[in-house]
């Protein structure tokens, strides 16, 4: 099989995945576009291991056993992202990553007192 | 594509490479649905096929445990973690109007120009490489496993370490916010208390 099918198609899903990452506005649509990315790494891996294990004398499989801990990490990653996203929304009411402003440099910033932070907070 | 088969056609179509184009056209157009639709339960279900289009796509590159694993972690918890996840944050189900964040067209633009660059590279230089996929399976559980346990036994074993970790700070989180709802303190006082989910009476 030629290499370049899944070379171009993990290329494809990764920058699926990034367009998602940026445009998307709910946190949890964020997460999934971030395993998007990471599947797509994922299928590299495997793509150039399989290659590599025909093309090498000898390979210790170390694309297959990184995917696995992609696959771990990723898992972990879900979790804890999670766990985050619905700890803030008991705090804030909201998953909205554009509401969610508390630490960004607006325009208007006077100083790092909490007079910023308290209007990001009445807004959001 | 045997070995004494040294060149090879540009585009020579063998039947796995037929089924990988088709299973890939599949999982693109899967996963372009999963990062556009307006509804987010959908979203995570798109996300599944385009997982279990992964899965047969290292079925096909003969590595048989990866496709299983993905199938048990990603398909079977990753996604049910996600659908979880919509659930408790009540996204609204149905169409929601603002899905998409502003600056979606230099997200577009962004992505755009990185699968340009992205594909050109790798066709540029992987055109003339070539997988072998005769012979036994590069990804068989025997093969992995043997070198899983015989090279890559220290990162495992941290990596196990790193899940408990994962699994402590993730209940640790949740853990907190409620100590925090509970006890009522007055730096959580300002904080809105109108759930845009249930303004929109979705459930």
């Amino acid at each position: 099989m030629h290499l370049v099918y899944p070379a171009v198609l993990s290329a494809l899903l990764f920058c699926t995945g990034l367009y998602g990452v940026l445009a998307r506005r709910n946190a949890i649509l964020v997460l999934m576009s971030v395993e998007l990315m990471l599947n797509a790494v994922n299928l590299n891996l495997v793509a150039f291991d399989v290659w590599l294990s025909r093309a090498a004398e000898e390979t210790l499989h170390s694309g297959q056993a990184l995917t696995l801990f992609t696959i771990a990490i990723a898992a972990a990653e879900i979790g804890i992202g999670l766990a985050i996203v619905l700890a803030v929304y008991r705090n804030r009411g909201t998953s909205d990553i554009d509401k969610l402003r508390d630490t960004a440099e607006g325009p208007e910033t006077e100083g790092p007192d909490t007079s910023a932070a308290e209007k990001a907070e009445a807004t959001a | 594509m045997s070995l004494a088969a040294a060149q090879h056609g540009f585009l020579s179509p063998a039947g796995v490479e037929i089924a990988f184009l088709l299973v890939g056209l599949a999982t693109f157009g899967a996963a372009l649905v999963t990062v556009t639709t307006r509804q987010l339960v959908h979203a995570a279900l798109w996300l599944v096929v385009a997982l279990g289009g992964l899965a047969v796509e290292y079925l096909l590159l003969t590595a048989e445990f990866i496709a299983w694993v993905q199938v048990l972690i990603y398909v079977g918890s990753v996604v049910v973690l996600l659908l979880f996840g919509l659930m408790l944050t009540k996204a609204p189900i149905g169409r929601s109007p603002d899905a998409d964040s502003g600056n979606r067209w230099a997200a577009l633009a962004v992505a755009v120009a990185a699968a340009g660059a992205l594909v050109w590279v790798v066709v540029d230089a992987f055109r003339t490489t070539w997988i072998d996929l005769k012979g036994p399976a590069a990804g068989s559980t025997r093969v992995t496993g043997e070198s899983l346990f015989q090279n890559w036994v220290l990162p495992f074993e941290a990596l196990s370490v790193l899940l408990l970790a994962a699994l402590v700070g993730a209940i640790v989180l949740s853990r907190k916010a409620k100590a925090d709802e509970a006890f009522g303190t007055s730096a959580t006082a300002d904080t809105p208390v109108a759930l845009p989910g249930e303004k929109e009476g979705a459930r």
